[in-house]
């Protein structure tokens, strides 16, 4: 049993979307100063898609959704997905 | 007619009287750029708290497709200055430096270029190797800029560069910088098929200022909300204005040939009907696409959404194919006459110059871009909404 933030977490560090390393960033750190681009953005929305048996609806489908580890946590909280654990 | 319409076609008498030459000797239009400024055209997109009379984006856009008629160049020209104006007017934010500035723009028709491109990136400007380097509240910046427009003729230039000299490629700012603080070393000349008056000559840029010269937010937002949407329009427009120009010659074409053949139906007349309405698609794309932003302007949640951002791209893509076939109608309409470069009906600089669309900004990186986009979007929205 892993957190939604863990279970987020390992999503990140599994693929070259980020420049830094996700151990190394608080759940508020700015993922774009990371090195996330928008092009990543959508790849890593269907991957979490995949993960959680979710669909993120258009409302979510901005910037801000993918801004942090935190960011992606509450969004994924309001469309349904428990935060403590799977 | 606005006002400003009337200021526009003026201008647009002393472009198209320069036209040529602007296009044969690939130099800056001075002349139109000139009465634009006499006119106050440069300015309008100034708020008034900041000395400007607060024109808006619709405002802009009917200059440009104003312009487009009568010298692409000066109607490019004029398109990427306000581009740029918008970035400032809209996320200046309250900085005192860029307020400033702004009442500057307005007060003195200040005419700004823009270095966004940058060699090493392979064309993507969302992505810089050139970096803010911060020292006690001031930064210094390095850019080989492989295309700045009108540099040499701008008073300042909207630079992007990486936020920090730490951070990764794509986490970029947007900076302006006086054209007197900035310093060009030519790196390669303009010898073009079309759009020669935009003397887009690359540059080795280097520049230093105060930090409160950089715009408070990210580069990304300010792309997304204000700089992609408002070129696309604006650019849109200009190519809508070379179209209709291409449309007028040819109409005026098939009138006169009409005129010495009275009452036989000429097969010119009948392509003429059919590149008519390609044109009122177009244009229609064009007030549609303007009306979608200005829909959305008192809204970031709307600007940075999805099918806003789709429905801009498409703009661009669609608007940029268009202009090269209704010139190519255009042509085919007037025959010899049409490709002859001493004839009232030439079109030779309309269709090279509607070739520049569909590259500046290269539609298959848009698309590539569209086509993620539209991957991740759901719902279609209704037809009125």
């Amino acid at each position: 049993m892993s957190s939604v933030r863990d279970r987020v977490r390992a999503l990140l560090k599994t693929t070259g979307w980020l420049r830094t390393d996700i151990d190394t960033l608080a759940d508020d750190a700015d993922l774009y100063a990371a090195g996330l681009t928008s092009h990543a953005t959508v790849t890593l929305m269907l991957s979490l898609e995949e993960a959680f048996d979710v669909e993120f609806p258009d409302s979510l489908l901005r910037r801000r959704t993918f801004s942090s580890v935190a960011a992606l946590v509450e969004a994924l909280s309001g469309i349904g997905v428990k935060k403590e654990a799977v | 007619m606005s006002n400003w319409i009337a200021a526009a076609r003026a201008v647009g008498v002393i472009a198209a009287r320069h036209a040529d030459e602007v296009d044969r000797q690939a130099r800056f239009p001075a002349e139109a750029v000139r009465a634009l400024r006499e006119a106050k055209l440069l300015g309008i997109l100034v708020p008034a708290g900041e000395g400007g009379p607060g024109a808006g984006i619709a405002d802009v856009v009917s200059i440009c497709h104003v312009l487009g008629q009568h010298c692409a160049s000066t109607a490019m020209v004029y398109a990427m200055h306000q581009i740029q104006v918008s970035c400032v007017v809209r996320h200046g934010g309250a900085s005192p430096w860029q307020r400033a500035f702004l009442k500057r723009l307005a007060a003195e028709q200040l005419l700004l270029a823009s270095a966004t491109s940058e060699a090493g990136v392979g064309g993507d400007v969302r992505s810089s190797v050139c970096a803010i380097e911060e020292k006690s509240g001031r930064f210094a910046l390095a850019k080989q800029a492989t295309v700045i427009s009108y540099g040499a003729d701008s008073d300042g230039i909207l630079v992007t560069a990486r936020r920090t000299l730490q951070s990764p490629a794509s986490d970029q700012v947007i900076v302006v910088v006086p054209r007197k603080d900035a310093t060009l070393d030519a790196l390669q000349g303009w010898d073009t098929l079309g759009m020669r008056g935009t003397c887009s000559n690359g540059y080795h840029l280097k520049a230093a200022g105060e930090m409160a010269q950089v715009i408070p937010v990210p580069y990304a937002d300010v792309s997304a909300q204000t700089m992609l949407p408002t070129s696309h329009l604006v650019w849109s427009a200009l190519w809508l204005g070379i179209a209709t120009d291409a449309m007028a010659r040819a109409r005026a074409f098939v009138r006169g040939e009409t005129r010495k053949k009275p009452g036989a139906t000429l097969a010119g007349a009948v392509r003429l009907a059919e590149a008519a309405s390609q044109l009122q698609l177009m244009k229609a794309n064009v007030v549609a696409s303007l009306r979608q932003y200005e829909a959305a302007l008192g809204s970031e949640d709307r600007l940075s959404a999805l099918p806003f951002a789709i429905a801009m791209n498409n703009l661009k893509t669609a608007s940029s194919q268009m202009v090269v076939q209704i010139v190519g109608q255009a042509l085919l309409v007037c025959g010899l006459a049409g490709y002859r470069n001493d004839s009232p009906f030439s079109l030779g600089r309309h269709l090279r110059d509607a070739h520049s669309a569909a590259l500046m900004v290269n539609n298959d990186r848009i698309l590539a871009n569209t086509a993620q986009l539209v991957l991740a979007l759901r719902d279609d929205p209704e037809l009125l909404a």
